[in-house]
């Protein structure tokens, strides 16, 4: 099958000399979910911005669907859909037309444009705003209309960059649902968050750039694999003053009713219970001290500096 | 993308653009209206007996086709350099780059702003012309299709304008400094049979001198330049400026990076 996405040696070296992309290869699945992560400046938008055509590649080839961006950009183009980072729609058009001139775009008659619209907006709960100036829309009403602007024409691969940035926790969850409902019904997502919890939740694959480079890319399962050690923060019943003796598990008291303890991946957490309650500590509540993605992420990228700073 | 999606592209841009200044018409449609009243009060009703005829026609006749042109010439250039600039500023160009959309089909659409704004505002100007003195119509196919190449020439000079603006700033200048000066040159109020030589022949520089004078022949039969010349030179500059425009847009010129 046909990769809805297939990078091949991608690179982009700015006026000035910055080399943000230093020859990425990458292959995206049809159907997949698939987030791309990096701290910021490593290359993410820059890579988003070739494949939408809003950035000129300095070498290398995009295909999307099979259709080389290149040399076939009008089919290419039309399979895909953009949920940037920054508010980009005329924040003086009455938010229906947004939408509906988003289908024009690619072809859509205006009668069916703005039907779609009607569905899209009804699914993000914006269909009472459609009359209104975009620029009055509050910031999550805002993203939401990005999002059914870069569903309007039913695109194969939506790239959503960010898309949650900045919106409150409800939204985001309905948003992770609907984004879940779009996925199951076939369409190839490809996400960038700083979220990591927004990644693990929803991707099944994962790249990671840092510096223009593609230090990882790997399903989601597998990389969460690697990780031997998991920290959790435990809140104890009543107060103590220190740790009972041990020298199998690493703790450490963070006040007198909380404990850091780090277990290994091939310890069992009923171990660390079992011991903490033959020293007749009750533990009320239990949770991960870091997302277990982010201490990937942070080692991962923590590495990749280590070792550009000693070759 | 077939023929037909870009017949329906086309509509959605040259229907936004339309839009967009049709709902603001208090600050696009209005002001040049206005202004031109003055002039006809001002030169033609006030000052004009004082002039008397120029090349055989009263002041007032004579700068009638002069000051429509000068209103669709101003109108067709900034509504594009605006919109377009406007566009760069909100990114939502960005909706136009990532579809399927072909360069050519988003350059005509604004063209169709340009040229619609230039016309709309041309066709309220005459009508405030008709408070003052009667339309003679000498040749309509020259005057339609002499004010139509106007419009369209000066809304391609405004999009690349737009397509090299920075800053507010870098779209006032053109306007300012180089198209206002032109045009009052450009033998609005006078016939150029007036200047002395010297000035004659560097008033032949000038475009707008060729599109004002063919366009005042569409109404009153004369003219200072030979309408073939005036045809060449309007279409000349039109496929020079489309062609420049179309690079621009494909090399993506200030929209891409």
């Amino acid at each position: 099958m046909t990769d809805a996405l297939a990078i091949k040696d991608l690179r982009k070296t700015y006026k000035g000399g910055h080399e943000a992309l230093k020859g990425i290869s990458l292959e995206v699945k049809q159907g997949d979910f698939f987030a791309l992560l990096g701290p910021n400046g490593a290359g993410k938008t820059t890579m988003i911005g070739i494949i939408t055509s809003l950035v000129n590649k300095t070498s290398g080839s995009v295909s999307i669907y099979g259709h080389d961006l290149e040399t076939d950009p009008s089919a290419a183009k039309a399979f895909l859909g953009l949920v940037p980072q920054e508010f980009n729609f005329n924040m003086f058009d009455p938010v229906i037309e947004v939408v509906a001139n988003q289908a024009g775009y690619y072809g859509i008659e205006r009668k069916q444009a703005f039907q779609r619209a009607e569905q899209q907006l009804k699914r993000l709960d914006l269909w009472d705003k459609r009359r209104v100036m975009a620029r009055s829309l509050s910031g999550g009403m805002k993203r939401r209309l990005m999002i059914a602007r870069a569903l309007v024409h039913r695109p194969r691969l939506l790239i959503l960059d960010e898309p949650t940035a900045g919106v409150d926790i409800e939204i985001r969850r309905s948003m992770w649902k609907y984004l879940r409902e779009i996925n199951a019904a076939g369409t190839t997502i490809i996400l960038t968050t700083h979220y990591l919890e927004e990644a693990e939740s929803l991707c099944r694959n994962i790249a990671i750039l840092d510096k223009g480079d593609l230090i990882k890319n790997t399903s989601t399962r597998e990389l969460l694999n690697t990780l031997h050690m998991e920290t959790f923060i435990l809140d104890i019943e009543s107060p103590i003053t220190r740790l009972p003796a041990t020298e199998i598990h690493r703790m450490k008291l963070v006040d007198e009713n909380t404990i850091e303890a780090e277990v290994c991946r091939d310890d069992s957490v009923n171990e660390l219970f079992a011991f903490l309650s033959g020293a007749g500590i009750k533990v009320l509540s239990m949770r991960n001290k870091t997302n277990r993605l982010e201490e990937l992420f942070m080692t991962l990228v923590e590495n990749g500096n280590e070792s550009r700073a000693h070759p | 993308m077939t023929a037909h999606e870009k017949w329906i592209a086309l509509q959605t841009i040259a229907t936004r653009e339309i839009l967009r200044f049709t709902r603001i018409w208090v600050q696009t449609i209005l002001p040049p209206v206005i202004t031109t009243a003055l002039y006809f009060i001002i030169f033609g009703n006030l000052i004009g007996p004082r002039i008397g005829e120029m090349e055989g026609f009263g002041y007032m006749e004579f700068i009638i086709p002069g000051l429509i042109m000068m209103a669709v010439i101003t109108n067709s250039y900034s509504n594009v350099v605006s919109s377009f600039y406007g566009s760069k500023f909100q990114r939502h160009i960005e909706e136009m780059l990532i579809s399927p959309v072909p360069n050519y089909i988003i350059l005509i659409g604004f063209l169709t702003g340009g040229v619609a704004r230039g016309l709309m505002v041309g066709i309220a100007v005459t009508s405030v012309s008709l408070l003052f003195n009667p339309l003679n119509i000498h040749s309509l196919p020259v005057m339609l299709s002499m004010i139509i190449l106007t419009a369209v020439l000066f809304s391609l000079a405004g999009l690349i304008n737009g397509v090299y603006a920075n800053s507010f700033d870098d779209i006032s200048i053109i306007p300012t400094f180089v198209l206002t000066p032109l045009t009052y040159l450009g033998g609005v109020f006078y016939s150029i049979n007036m200047l002395p030589d010297i000035w004659q022949s560097a008033s032949l520089v000038n475009p707008i001198l060729y599109m004002v004078n063919a366009f005042r022949y569409g109404f009153l039969g004369i003219s200072d330049i030979s309408l073939v010349v005036s045809y060449g030179i309007s279409i000349g500059f039109i496929v020079v400026l489309y062609v420049f425009s179309l690079y621009l847009l494909r090399k993506g010129q200030g929209i891409r990076t």
